[in-house]
């Protein structure tokens, strides 16, 4: 089903989304419109213009394509699907996602994956393939974050304040150093390669979907992230 | 070395009665009470008691007591015992204090400088339990204009509404802060009573979906448990923005409580910090929260009420007009007063304004400003009796939310100190052993009972009042009076000294 | 101290007529039915509502007014010029009576909103009247606009309500409806604007007894631009009714769902689309529900209903006799003024009674 978008206020485009009888939606000349997906189970959905806020939010196993850039709060509290961004993203992509996973083609903004938590057997992963801005995987409690490093501005891979309070799962960073400042409870290991299968396979995937060879990527050097258990936030609290 | 720091109670063992039957040992989780094989009888360790009264109420001799210690340090109004223990705990330790429930400090309390009217004479008091009376009312937006259809009925437009039998709610307690048992009991007692209870920030039990339509989920700024199917079973959505014991302060439930049922209910691992920081990273403004409103809205099918969860803090009657030009249809108000699993001591006894203030500001903003019929307002934050409850509604409240009441309800002491887990009364623990000292059936049959007798005695007012039903009384000040309160505090209430006629 | 600055619970008697062939009557009528009833009044207040009864000016809002001085008087004639044209101005006449004293001066003016102000103000005219009665009567110190309505005029006082319809001189009158109030304050008024009937346009309202939901409904109301300046029962019933029929375009039977509600239980009991309808206005409206004690009679262009309570606390009675409709506290008033009717009867609590002018049976 084809759905023109052109000024249409989100519930009514939303509604058009959830009540198509077709599982394949194109969704053309958006512009704002927030929401779109938002807990869809079993739809694919092609967009194209600018999708507004909390695109995917919730979502609960559909697919997402967007061809344009994407704002804020993409993919916030997703259980599970795909979302695959030709363009870049805002702040806060994938704000507490549990499950899914989130492909983005250029950079995202502030505090990407901050709240990202795994459970059972849904691990949740971001791919990043150009910068990602200060923040992080701020609270990380789970799964996985990759930040390619393709942009070409010079800029570093993270901004400032990465994995802030971050205390499970990993972030992994193509880069040759990380001149970036970490917070103490966070620990920095060099890697040749992706680390594991399951991180190769992601990136294979980005690869996939933008239409890149997967070699070079597989064969870098990676900083990988995790909370440092040797310096947990402890001892905070007296009981009184 | 540490300082040491003397015990506040002192328990006082009655060996004539004592039979060293050991249940206070058995039954006590702060393993104070043991046996002395030298002398054959029950000794205790005073400095781990935290006055419970499980020992003291399970003693089938009777031979226990517990009271305040009688030892003083040199009097001093300024620095109290409390004062410099504090001083002690943090030289020994380095820490932030960490307490449980309600601010304890003797701020005042303006529910107990309020008094009720009553009819004589120009109007008819009302018998509750042979005429009519109604407590039963609806929450949710109201703001419509009269349409109709084609045969010129109006048109059902209203937004969601929750329907309850009776103005309380439970308020928020998270499985995980509060036990399965204790989630139980307030569940089923929900639905008996036609009411709600909420599930905090912790997710929904699997076992519990079935109490769906009596159930309110949390969406905090961890967003543990928060999924489609969660979302859906609920009757209704919270969102979390504060708490009446921590403004400004987030959650943090350590991994050490994430037993494997909590965390399949919050869907995070086992043993992992279960960390919501004070805001939502997706909120960082007032339209911001719209988004967050929405998004629920678009995700339900604009099926459930969407409530706004906020501490009462300085600025409360301007945020609450904000958000109810938000899309939320409810906006729950938490006094400073509200109780907590786990609260810095500092943020507990010192941020934060009285709800009855909060409410009254809130009530008469929203009024002024046209917007009151956006939405309905749930006030909590220590509500601790019917009359509490007739007061909250005269001043303005639709409904009042109870945590601190409920958890008494279900045999809570109220020792406050739900923080070291190992509450002895099965209500805030996670320890399996004390867990089952807790019944849901006799709990649920406890707050059951308390609601009900809540009811008679609102029932009871407002038939006092000529009152017949709970809309009547909503925002009626005219049936309240002020004792004990300065000029301001009547201002600010807006209700009138005691003795003073309209 | 004065109405307004103080609550003053009163009890009362309530009596209305209507001809719904629309032939007129005088006031007369009236003044014999309300002596009757002579004990529920303390001489503390009396009042009348007559429609129909200025047939020459029927296109013009009527303004009664009460001026406590001079100023206020011309305060309040040069707010009126700079938003009306003034077609008519006279004092009211009046038959000077021993048991009527203290009046204060009662002026009379028919009105024509000034088209420009009226469209700038971007207000249906209505609303832009009511807002300039508001106004004088929360601005103008002194001044008090009683009666405002088109072709209709209410009459009130200190007094019993026989003395002041006889002091208004009523039997000059003719209308085809009537209502009329005597009042037992428990407290001194001292003041002619707290007598009943209060009124808005064309809107009359006689009310007997002391709800006990008045500051919840008082509070809502305000939230609409309504100043509740009397704190008397009446005027918030008055401006209840106004908004939700004049604003909110309910019938006057969804009126009577709303303020006199049936109780949730028996509305379950109702059949469809009752049920729907009456339990969508409860919710829809749940500040506007009037509790305890009430009976009153609303005098609109047109027509008068009669409406009591839900737990019927106050007594009334409906009578018709021909054309003529009846509704009284008391059966003895409207007996004395109609010993043969062909119907009488008590209505339910909360169940309106609505007697209008044959759809054909003359005038508008």
């Amino acid at each position: 089903m084809k759905i023109r978008a052109n000024g249409m206020h989100y519930a009514a485009l939303n509604a058009a989304v959830r009540d198509s009888e077709e599982t394949d939606i194109e969704i053309s000349g958006c512009g704002g419109q927030r929401y779109l997906g938002a807990g869809l189970a079993d739809r694919k959905i092609f967009v194209y213009g600018t999708p507004g806020n909390a695109l995917g939010a919730y979502l609960n196993g559909a697919e997402i394509c967007v061809d344009g850039n994407v704002q804020e709060a993409t993919g916030d509290t997703m259980n599970g699907g795909v979302i695959e961004v030709h363009g870049s993203a805002g702040d806060a992509t994938g704000y507490a996602m549990r499950g899914g996973k989130i492909f983005i083609e250029g950079d995202v903004g502030y505090r990407c994956g901050i709240h990202m938590k795994a459970f059972l057997s849904q691990h949740p992963a971001i791919v990043i393939g150009g910068r990602a801005g200060s923040f992080l995987g701020e609270y990380q409690a789970g799964g996985t974050i990759v930040v390619l490093g393709l942009h070409t501005d010079g800029k570093p891979v993270i901004g400032n304040f990465c994995g802030t309070g971050m205390h499970g799962g990993e972030i992994l960073l193509r880069c040759e150093t990380l001149n970036v400042a970490l917070p103490a409870q966070v620990r920095a290991e060099r890697i040749e390669g992706p680390g594991s299968e399951e991180s190769a396979a992601l990136i294979r995937e980005w690869c996939a979907r933008f239409g890149r060879n997967a070699a070079p990527y597989l064969q870098a050097v990676y900083y990988r992230l995790t909370p440092n258990a040797e310096n947990p936030y402890r001892q905070m609290y007296t009981p009184n | 070395m540490e300082l040491y720091i003397r015990p506040d109670y002192e328990i006082v063992r009655n060996e004539s009665r004592c039979t060293v039957c050991r249940v206070c040992e058995r039954q006590c989780a702060n393993e104070l009470h043991f046996f002395d094989p030298a002398t054959g009888r029950m000794r205790a360790d005073e400095s781990k008691c935290v006055n419970c009264h499980r020992c003291v109420s399970l003693c089938p001799a009777h031979a226990l007591k517990i009271v305040k210690t009688d030892d003083a340090y040199r009097e001093n109004a300024n620095w109290e015992a409390q004062t410099m223990h504090e001083i002690y705990r943090q030289a020994n330790t380095g820490g932030v204090l960490l307490s449980s429930m309600g601010n304890p400090k003797p701020y005042p309390v303006f529910w107990d400088r309020l008094l009720i009217n009553a009819s004589q004479v120009t109007n008819p008091p009302i018998d509750p339990l042979r005429e009519p009376m109604e407590t039963q009312l609806c929450l949710g937006r109201r703001t419509v204009k009269a349409e109709r259809d084609e045969h010129g009925r109006l048109k059902d437009t209203l937004p969601p509404q929750l329907k309850l039998s009776v103005p309380v709610l439970f308020s928020a307690m998270s499985y995980g802060s509060i036990s399965y048992n204790a989630h139980e009991s307030l569940a089923r007692a929900a639905a008996e009573l036609g009411t709600y209870y909420n599930t905090g920030e912790g997710g929904l039990h699997r076992d519990f979906y079935k109490y769906g339509k009596n159930t309110i989920v949390q969406v905090a700024s961890g967003r543990f448990g928060v999924h489609k199917e969660y979302l859906e079973t609920a009757a209704a959505i919270e969102i979390k923005m504060g708490q009446g014991a921590k403004p400004g302060i987030g959650g943090h439930l350590p991994g050490s409580k994430i037993s494997e049922d909590v965390s399949r209910t919050r869907m995070i691992p086992q043993g992992v910090d279960a960390i919501s920081p004070a805001p939502h990273h997706d909120i960082y403004s007032i339209e911001d929260l719209k988004q967050l409103v929405d998004s629920l809205k678009e995700a339900t099918e604009y099926k459930k009420p969407i409530i706004v969860k906020i501490a009462a803090v300085h600025n409360a009657a301007a945020i609450a007009s904000g958000i109810a030009r938000s899309g939320a249809d409810i906006i729950a108000i938490d006094g400073f007063r509200g109780g907590t699993g786990a609260a810095p001591t500092r943020i507990r006894d010192n941020v934060g304004i009285p709800i009855e203030m909060a409410l009254a500001q809130i009530d008469a903003r929203l009024r002024e400003e046209g917007i009151r019929d956006n939405v309905s307002l749930i006030v909590g934050g220590s509500v601790r009796s019917s009359a509490d409850v007739v007061k909250a509604i005269a001043l303005g409240a639709d409904a009042c939310y109870i945590g601190t009441a409920a958890l008494l309800a279900l045999g809570c002491h109220l020792c406050r100190s739900c923080h070291t887990g190992k509450c002895n009364w099965g209500i805030a623990t996670q320890r399996p052993d004390l867990v089952k000292r807790l019944d849901p059936a006799c709990g649920c049959k406890q707050l059951v009972n308390l609601i009900t007798a809540w009811k008679h005695e609102i029932e009871e007012m407002m038939g006092g009042m000529g009152i017949n039903a709970l809309e009547a009384l909503r925002g009626n000040r005219l049936m309240l009076r002020g004792i004990g309160l300065t000029d301001t505090e009547l201002r600010l209430l807006g209700v009138r000294y005691a003795g003073e006629s309209l | 101290m004065r109405e307004g600055e103080f609550r003053n619970p009163s009890g009362c008697a309530v009596a209305g007529v209507i001809d719904r062939s629309g032939r007129k009557m005088t006031g007369a009528d009236m003044i014999a039915a309300i002596e009757v009833m002579h004990d529920r009044s303390n001489g503390l207040g009396g009042g009348f509502a007559g429609y129909g009864i200025y047939p020459h000016y029927k296109d013009f809002y009527a303004f009664h007014l009460f001026f406590e001085s001079q100023k206020a008087q011309e305060e309040t004639e040069a707010f009126l010029k700079r938003h009306f044209e003034i077609v008519y101005a006279s004092e009211i006449q009046t038959r000077k009576l021993p048991a009527v004293s203290g009046e204060p001066v009662i002026f009379r003016y028919f009105l024509a909103p000034l088209p420009r102000k009226l469209a700038n103000s971007h207000l249906p005219e209505r609303e832009y009247v009511a807002r300039c009665v508001i106004r004088i009567n929360s601005e103008v110190a002194g001044a008090y606009v009683f009666s405002s309505g088109k072709n209709m005029g209410i009459f009130k006082g200190v007094g019993y309500p026989e003395d002041i319809g006889r002091f208004y001189r009523l039997d000059e009158y003719e209308g085809y409806a009537w209502t009329c109030h005597g009042r037992y304050p428990t407290n001194t008024p001292g003041w002619w604007g707290g007598a009943h009937p209060f009124g808005l346009l064309d809107l009359s309202v006689v009310h007997n007894g002391e709800i006990s939901s008045y500051d919840a409904n008082r509070r809502y109301m305000e939230m609409f631009g309504y100043k509740c300046t009397l704190q008397t029962d009446t005027e918030v019933i008055t401006y209840i009714i106004d908004y939700l029929v004049r604003r909110q375009g309910l019938t006057l039977e969804e009126v009577s769902h709303v303020i006199a509600a049936s109780f949730w239980s028996t509305i379950e009991r109702k059949k469809e689309p009752a049920r729907s309808q009456e339990s969508l206005l409860r919710r829809m409206f749940p500040s506007l529900l009037i509790t305890g004690p009430f009976s009153v009679i609303v005098g609109y262009e047109g027509g008068i209903m009669g409406l009591c309570d839900r737990l019927k606390l106050r007594s009334m009675v409906c009578a018709e006799k021909g054309a003529k409709a009846y509704i009284s506290s008391e059966e003895s008033a409207i007996r004395r003024i109609e010993p043969s009717l062909d119907k009488i009867y008590s209505p339910a609590g909360g169940e309106a009674v609505v007697y209008e002018l044959y759809r054909q049976g003359g005038r508008a």
